[in-house]
């Protein structure tokens, strides 16, 4: 057994949220490099440029390059061989969370309930991940998520007979609705199979993959190239405005299911995706 | 797709010379609020209190900011997504506004109210809050500064770059755009306008 003090994560934490605001990492970057490339519409390319001088000035300058500085997302990946130490990691992960968005001078968007509707003015609670695995390490992924682009995400429990065929379209057809409102070009996360929360948990979790790499298997990797053409298809473009680059990556994760099940879950991620790991 | 420079307050004929697919720069004051400031907003009104700034010609742009750092006029500011303040916007373009600032589809009634009331919609680029608030000069709360983010602020912005997706006229710039790439074989195509031109 290894011990972890959950102070180390709480650290870790409140440095995570900060660097992501500020700083996208480089498959992001990439991704949108990539996009310039592609985009055929002149508007399109004006979009793209504001979005990459935006993210410039946020990297120099250390300032949020959206004022949506989003929910933390804290995905922990912790070794079975792991002894946390030092009290509740679940206090540790939201004092992580309130540490940096005030230092970061972050927004603060959480509310304590969603029909009262008061602020908690510290960001918590952090949705929180845990998984355990082989090992002694604590992996400590963070996504600070904006609310646009969750708002457009959908899950449908389609049946069985609607197959392959179904799916797409349904997934085609929620980033089409998402429009302009998802701040495009979208990271498009899509979870096939399980149950209803299994599937929005490999929705989301498809969304920390590396930006555009694809899937293992070549016949899941084809089903995600098919759907990218089609939603590039859709003519959404930059913010909306019209072009051939919507979606900057489609990441699918599939799981068995039930024999009357077919569940579909599209989490939409906007073009600002603010991710980072470290390793405990 | 012309440029078009427009100062606050908005005036008839600046609304007029504004069509769908301009790109639009603003300069002068405008007025920050979201969800929880129409609310309170519209409950001002229906209590027969007064707004917290004159709507005759305003323009609202819907912002939450995030704070501002040490010497900082005010943190990053991009648009917000608009299709939440719908429900008050009808209002809103009774009162006077003439233009409203966002992201994102439009309701039709919202739509036709734009050119019922002779206003128009305007989207900066989402996301490029760091970008857009070098734009911003100065920045004071006016009203509900217990809201937060989400209180009513006076901006004095020179030259915030939009562009108009709704005109006075029924113009629909995100069906005129998309339908300029989408391809014939689309499973979807972009949502044709109720009405306009």
């Amino acid at each position: 057994m290894r011990d972890v003090h959950v102070d180390q994560i709480a650290e870790t934490i409140a440095r995570l949220v900060q660097d992501a605001n500020f700083k996208l990492e480089q498959d992001v970057t990439d991704a949108i490099s990539r996009a310039k490339s592609l985009e055929e519409a002149p508007v399109g390319q004006a979009i793209l440029l504001q979005i990459t001088e935006n993210y410039t000035i946020a990297d120099t300058e250390r300032v949020p390059m959206c004022q949506d500085t989003g929910v933390a997302l804290v995905f922990l990946e912790i070794g079975q061989d792991v002894h946390l130490v030092g009290g509740s990691l679940t206090e540790a992960v939201n004092r992580g969370v309130a540490t940096g968005y005030k230092e970061g001078y972050l927004r603060m968007s959480m509310l304590n309930d969603p029909i009262n509707r008061v602020n908690t003015k510290d960001n918590t609670p952090a949705m929180i991940y845990t998984d355990i695995v082989p090992g002694d390490q604590v992996k400590v992924k963070v996504d600070c998520k904006g609310g646009g682009s969750e708002n457009m995400s959908q899950l449908k429990m389609l049946p069985p007979s609607a197959g392959w065929e179904g799916a797409k379209r349904f997934i085609v057809e929620t980033v089409a609705n998402a429009g302009p409102n998802a701040c495009p070009p979208l990271i498009v996360g899509v979870g096939i199979g399980g149950n209803f929360d299994k599937s929005a948990l490999l929705a989301k979790k498809s969304l920390l993959r590396h930006v555009g790499a694809p899937h293992p298997d070549p016949e899941w990797a084809a089903r995600e190239q098919e759907l990218i053409e089609e939603i590039n298809k859709l003519g959404v473009g930059p913010m909306g405005l019209g072009g051939t680059v919507t979606a900057l990556a489609v990441h699918v994760e599939f799981f068995g299911c039930h024999i009357t099940a077919l569940p579909v879950a599209v989490n939409i991620e906007c073009h600002s995706h603010r991710h980072k790991e470290a390793v405990l | 797709m012309a440029k078009v420079y427009i100062t606050t307050p908005l005036t008839e004929e600046q609304v007029r010379g504004v069509k769908a697919g301009d790109e639009v720069y603003i300069t002068g004051a405008i007025y920050t609020a979201r969800d929880a400031a129409h609310k309170r907003m519209i409950e001002d009104l229906e209590a027969g209190r007064s707004l917290p700034f004159d709507t005759q010609g305003a323009v609202i742009y819907y912002v939450g900011p995030t704070p501002p750092k040490p010497g900082q006029v005010i943190g990053s500011a991009g648009p917000t997504t608009s299709y939440r303040m719908d429900k008050f916007t009808p209002e809103m373009l009774r009162q006077g506004v003439k233009g409203v600032i966002g992201k994102g589809y439009r309701s039709d009634e919202v739509k036709a109210g734009f050119v019922e009331h002779g206003a128009v919609y305007l989207v900066s680029t989402g996301g490029a809050g760091a970008l857009l608030a070098r734009t911003i000069e100065q920045a004071e709360v006016v009203a509900y500064e217990d809201l937060g983010a989400e209180a009513v602020r006076r901006l004095t912005v020179k030259e915030f770059p939009t562009v108009c997706i709704h005109d006075a006229s029924g113009g629909d710039q995100y069906y005129t755009g998309q339908s300029q790439w989408v391809k014939p074989d689309a499973m979807v195509k972009p949502k044709k306008p109720e009405a306009g031109e």
